[in-house]
């Protein structure tokens, strides 16, 4: 018999253990919440981040904000939950960024959504693309690798952490179109995520890398890699100055990379200027702007309606894009 | 040269980290056995908490990493007693450990697998400090055409599995190397068999594939046997609890070279605990299963897995303190968690933040032996649990499941694609087949694609460039043999076993 009691109470205790720990994720009364829709650990997850715990220090929330995550469909599957279910909760943001405005331009999120079906908030911080070559690779600037290519498009092999579509192929097309080769003849490899991509450029199985900036300063600190290019308007500050922007160089390509929220369209107009203002507050605080740095993002401050136009401009103009480069009819 | 080995411990010998590392082995311990939380969501759990809390860096990593080494000592409880895996490296768990709970040998097994798990993460912990830099540059060498290599090679040794039906295990490797395809293709960005639901764009998740195939499927067996009053399996005896010295002397080669096997698959970025198990697994079958032993719960294939992937879970380390690039799912995770710290890994940490990557490392030595004194005498209490009647013992695991899983996806076709594969795997398991080659093909399968078709892209086409580096011709000759051996290592014994017997 005290076998049995032992078990008991061993069982009791793993089983309330668990279901006090689901139940601790589960529970969604009232505070702020922030929707990942990815995995965990993915650029979406610490995009919420960046919110919960800026807002926290900077005691512009008073709960903790909660991180949920909503996996499937690169991100269609929250947008769906955010204009169907939740469509109207005052307390609920999602993460987004360029690759959301690229997915919807690309009919990806289901042609039936559109970027006006939600409210977008904000974004706390950008990044800009980057070409990126090992140390000792044959090319020494943009125009170099650019003429290589332009020669023979198939000679040079170019990888990142995305399908044919995903924004890390697109800053390789348009590269490619602002030199007028087909970005369909491109010899593009796709990974599984940047790091994957840039293992396979340090161990010489591409040979250029469309990354994005701020992700490769441990790299570009240690010497092993070059960046030929920032996809950015003007030269990034700090460990960067000596990055030449590809326009500098005579190719007008730019790729941000935003990070940014929206919200349920049927949100109240308070509530939406409510969010953005804290955002807008959050951006200007000193605690802020260092986790901003350590999150190697650059400053970005669009909020509101100003920011929704952005998105929408921004959905417009890569619709347009896929067409030229042959991604949609 | 050690500085930051000694920094390290001195670093990890505070009480406070001390007092991390024991919560991290215990909780984790708690998410690898509880199907459904893994590792991954265990850390996703706990990371808001350690930032909240305002731990420094290194204590935060050390806590998270505990979490992690945890749960891969976790996961092979439910493989043992439940026949359903914790977690993905738990998986060929269940092979031998099943079947020696049934004999009664529960509390040994446990025992048994905790001892090859602190052996394998031993192993592995010593070649990360030893090795780490150097082994970095080797990892990156391993290319989309190495890895095509190691699948074949990981394929190949999976012939060792076919034991009594070959075809019906070609069958469900087959199976899952077809529910791997599901999703959007990686190349080309195509949706395949997702039937317009973007809830299957990104394929199917492996947590969700393992409850449904293991503990669903084992729901529906049960209640089958229920309705037809079946006396369903008498409840296992509880034999004796320790595990023997001789048991795992036994054992020592197999732990050994899988500890080594998992050591290596572990530090190449992109494959984790799982390919690693799976290749000890087979490997070891293939070295030393003479009398056909293994998957009737021979001790050699227990030992051999839980070796593999604790070994794997510290070789995952290695690419990413030193080239900043996660060697697994879990290590990307933790990646996320250091740049909350402004601390980005990569090949400078060892220079700029010797404090962290030293507290880590040391943290991990503390953490494996405690892991080892948690899971040891824990191993007879748990080899208990067997009393509790399956039809309350694995309901509530599933239950706790659907929980684990539905949080992970705040969606509920999660569950119901759950509970499609479960009615899945009762057919699979009604018509004779064994799930774990349909796990590995699914597991295998994707990655074997991915790669091929990334050197294809690589090579404009050229098949050319899966034979061109040494490593991967290795990988082949390799995989030739572990077929081609058998088939005539038969005709040979034919030839001159007779003779020698008469």
């Amino acid at each position: 018999m005290p076998n049995s009691r032992i078990i008991t109470r061993w069982l009791v205790a793993v089983v309330t253990g668990g279901a006090l720990l689901a139940g601790a994720v589960q529970a969604q009364a009232k505070p702020p919440e922030c929707i990942a829709p990815a995995k965990p650990g993915g650029g979406y997850d610490l995009t919420c981040r960046l919110a919960a715990n800026g807002l926290q220090e900077a005691k512009l929330i008073d709960e903790p904000m909660m991180v949920s995550y909503m996996p499937g469909g690169i991100g269609a599957v929250a947008y769906n939950h955010l204009t169907g279910v939740r469509d109207d909760d005052p307390n609920l943001i999602v993460a987004a960024s360029t690759g959301a405005a690229l997915n919807l331009a690309l009919g990806k999120f289901g042609q039936q959504h559109k970027v006006d079906d939600v409210r977008w908030l904000g974004a706390l911080g950008v990044d800009y693309g980057a070409v990126v070559v090992r140390k000792d690779a044959p090319w020494n600037n943009l125009d170099e690798l650019m003429k290589a290519m332009k020669k023979d498009p198939s000679s040079v092999v170019i990888g990142a952490g995305g399908t044919i579509g995903s924004q890390d192929w697109m800053k390789a097309a348009l590269m490619a179109k602002a030199d007028d080769v087909d970005p369909r003849k491109l010899r593009y490899v796709s990974f599984e995520g940047g790091g994957e991509a840039l293992a396979a450029l340090l161990g010489e199985h591409i040979q250029v890398f469309t990354g994005d900036l701020a992700e490769l300063k441990p790299q570009l600190d240690s010497g092993e890699i070059r960046i030929l290019a920032a996809l950015s308007e003007e030269r990034m500050g700090g460990p960067y100055a000596d990055i030449p922007t590809a326009k500098e160089q005579g190719y007008d390509v730019e790729w941000p990379i935003w990070r940014g929220y929206y919200m349920g369209p049927n949100v109240s107009d308070e509530a939406y200027q409510q969010w953005a203002d804290r955002l807008r507050e959050l951006n200007e605080t000193e605690s802020f702007k260092k986790l901003r740095e350590g999150r190697g993002l650059f400053p970005m401050s669009k909020f509101g309606d100003d920011f929704h136009q952005y998105v929408k401009q921004q959905v417009a103009d890569f619709e347009q894009l896929a067409k030229e480069v042959g991604l949609t009819q | 040269m050690f500085d930051f080995l000694i920094q390290g411990f001195g670093v990890a010998l505070t009480p406070l980290n001390l007092g991390l590392a024991f919560l991290g082995a215990l909780l984790g311990t708690l998410f690898g056995a509880l199907p459904g939380i893994g590792p991954i969501n265990g850390i996703a759990i706990l990371m808001p908490l350690a930032y909240t809390l305002g731990l420094p860096a290194e204590s935060a990593l050390i806590l998270l990493a505990g979490i992690y080494t945890g749960s891969e000592y976790g996961g092979r409880m439910s493989s043992i007693l439940l026949n359903v895996p914790g977690d993905a490296g738990a998986v060929m768990t269940t092979l031998d450990g099943h079947p020696l709970a049934k004999k009664g040998l529960a509390g040994p097994a446990l025992g048994l697998s905790a001892v090859s798990s602190f052996i394998g993460a031993t192993v592995a912990i010593v070649g990360l400090t030893l090795f780490a830099p150097l082994l970095a540059v080797v990892a990156v060498k391993f290319g989309p055409a190495e890895f095509f290599a190691l699948m074949i090679f990981a394929f190949a040794s999976m012939s060792a599995m076919m034991g009594k039906d070959p075809l019906k295990t070609l069958i469900g490797a087959v199976l899952g190397v077809l529910i791997s395809t599901v999703g959007v293709d990686s190349g080309t960005g195509v949706l395949r068999f997702t039937f317009d639901m973007p809830e299957l764009y990104d394929g199917i998740d492996f947590v969700v594939m393992i409850i449904g195939l293991f503990a669903v499927s084992e729901i529906l067996l049960m209640l089958e046997h229920a309705f037809r009053h079946d006396q369903d399996g008498e409840m296992a005896p509880i034999g004796r609890v320790m595990v023997k010295m001789s048991e795992v002397m036994y054992c020592k080669w197999a732990i050994l070279r899988s500890s080594v096997i998992g050591f290596v698959i572990g530090v190449l970025p992109g494959t984790g605990a799982s390919v690693a198990s799976a290749v000890a697994y087979t490997t070891e079958k293939r070295i030393s299963d003479r009398d056909n032993t293994f998957g009737t719960g021979d001790m050699r294939g227990l030992a051999a897995p839980e070796a593999a992937n604790n070994a794997s879970a510290a070789g995952s380390f290695v690419p990413m303190l030193t080239l900043g690039i996660p060697g697994s799912g879990t290590t990307a995770i933790l990646l996320g968690a250091l740049m909350l710290y402004n601390i980005n890994p990569g090949p400078m940490m060892f220079r700029e933040q010797p404090v962290v990557v030293g507290g880590l490392i040391a943290s991990l030595y503390i953490g494996n032996v405690m892991l080892l004194l948690l899971n040891l005498p824990l191993a007879g209490v748990f080899a208990r649990v067997l009393q509790v009647p399956r039809w309350i013992l694995v309901p509530s695991v599933a239950i706790l499941a659907f929980v684990g899983v539905y949080q992970l996806h705040s969606d509920l076709m999660a569950i119901y694609l759950m509970l499609v594969i479960g009615v899945f795997g009762y057919l699979l398991r009604k018509f004779g087949f064994s799930l774990a080659p349909v796990v590995l093909g699914f597991v295998l399968g994707g990655l074997m694609e991915e790669n091929l078709r990334r050197a294809l892209s690589i090579s404009g086409g050229d098949v050319a460039i899966l034979f061109q580096s040494g490593l991967s011709i290795g990988l082949w000759i390799a995989a030739a043999l572990v077929v081609l051996v058998p088939m005539f290592a038969g005709k040979l014994k034919a030839k001159f076993l007779p003779a020698k017997a008469t």
